[in-house]
């Protein structure tokens, strides 16, 4: 199985679990984490991913999209993380529900410098504004701690963070 | 400071005479305090009181889960500039529901009036134009508020208004600061409408 079926494999699994769970909007920074997921979104005729300029934008339309009753979840890479703590006080402030998908880089073997000091922050900068942590290192782990995480979403109302760690993706080869 | 002659407390009565028509999101500060004064903060309404930046994003957010109704972001100059990105953002969905009025004194008034850029070379109906927003509008004198008042109704939306006000003080209103229970008032009277038809 080449890298690249993979990737199709488990995005179409987490694209399955966010149509079940109801997941119309889908903000993006874009991400080779999450390319075939934003392909699947645009290809469905009842999702629709918004490009995001900036990581926190995504945070902030989730609320919106909260606010009409509709549910909305946010993709980035782990570098996007440090854009967002000011807009997820919404999460803690206004108990806004909140689903932050991240896709991991300076993490486990990483070979660019400049990705580790964000990377390794992710975790507590996440827990520091109350998110909770839903990580997934093997594939057999991604469906349940998918699910998990969007049932402490939308049924509990938290804020989450599905880490998808680079033990899982595959780190990027330079 | 922008040279107008607009006193933004004799705004929002003729920009939007039926504020009842829009979900309204707003940035924090004067144009929270303008907006909530004049609706008394009626359930369409959410006022921000933090998380400088996110009003255009969260106002997104409601126009496009809920594409059958008008949506109005207002909001001040140094709120829009903390995340003018998220102009582009608008511009790539065009949501034909989605008004932005930003209530542009050219200062941050609730800090002390420190100078913003807006006083000095930044237009920001400009940076609308930019970002690729349909229809544009800057107005700075009180004459032009009934053209801006139909642009609001007739200009192909996404648009983008610059109202250039005098650095005077917002409306003196004191707002609801309990975000969780905001929200579910205006949540819960949305659901409640929609159901109702």
């Amino acid at each position: 199985m080449t890298m690249t079926t993979d990737r199709e494999n488990w995005s179409k699994q987490l694209f399955d679990q966010f149509r079940e769970a109801n997941v119309s909007l889908f903000g993006y920074v874009p991400d080779a984490g999450n390319a075939a997921l934003i392909d699947m979104v645009d290809a469905h005729n009842e999702t629709r991913s918004v490009l995001l300029s900036t990581e926190e934008e995504g945070v902030a339309i989730c609320a919106g999209a909260d606010l009409v009753g509709e549910r909305a979840v946010v993709c980035m890479q782990s570098s996007g993380v440090g854009n967002c703590p000011n807009f997820l006080g919404l999460v803690k402030g206004g108990r806004f529900p909140m689903f932050m998908m991240i896709s991991m880089r300076g993490d486990h073997g990483e070979m660019n410098p400049w990705q580790y000091p964000m990377g390794q922050a992710v975790e507590p900068v996440l827990e520091a504004m109350g998110i909770l942590i839903y990580r997934v290192e093997r594939p057999e782990e991604l469906e349940p701690v998918t699910r998990a995480a969007l049932d402490a979403a939308f049924t509990a109302g938290q804020g989450v963070a599905l880490i998808l760690s680079q033990k899982f993706l595959g780190a990027k080869a330079f | 400071m922008p040279d107008s002659t607009i006193d933004r407390r004799d705004l929002l009565t003729q920009l939007m005479p039926d504020p009842d028509r829009y979900l309204i999101i707003t940035g924090l500060a004067g144009a929270a305090r303008d907006v909530a004064a004049y609706t008394s903060e009626t359930d369409n309404v959410l006022t921000l009181g933090g998380a400088m930046g996110a009003a255009v994003s969260i106002g997104l957010g409601v126009a496009l889960s809920a594409p059958d109704e008008q949506v109005a972001v207002v909001t001040g100059d140094g709120e829009l500039l903390m995340n003018v990105g998220a102009l582009a953002t608008v511009a790539s969905m065009m949501p034909d529901n989605l008004t932005i009025i930003c209530i542009d004194n050219g200062c941050h008034g609730e800090t002390g009036g420190q100078p913003g850029h807006t006083s000095r070379r930044t237009d920001l109906a400009l940076m609308a134009d930019g970002a690729g927003l349909p229809s544009t509008l800057t107005v700075d004198a009180p004459a032009q508020l009934a053209g801006a008042a139909k642009f609001l109704t007739e200009a192909p939306a996404p648009r983008f208004l610059c109202v250039r006000v005098q650095d005077g003080p917002p409306a003196a209103y004191k707002r609801d600061w309990d975000l969780a229970a905001c929200r579910l008032r205006f949540r819960q009277a949305y659901l409640d409408r929609k159901q109702a038809g």
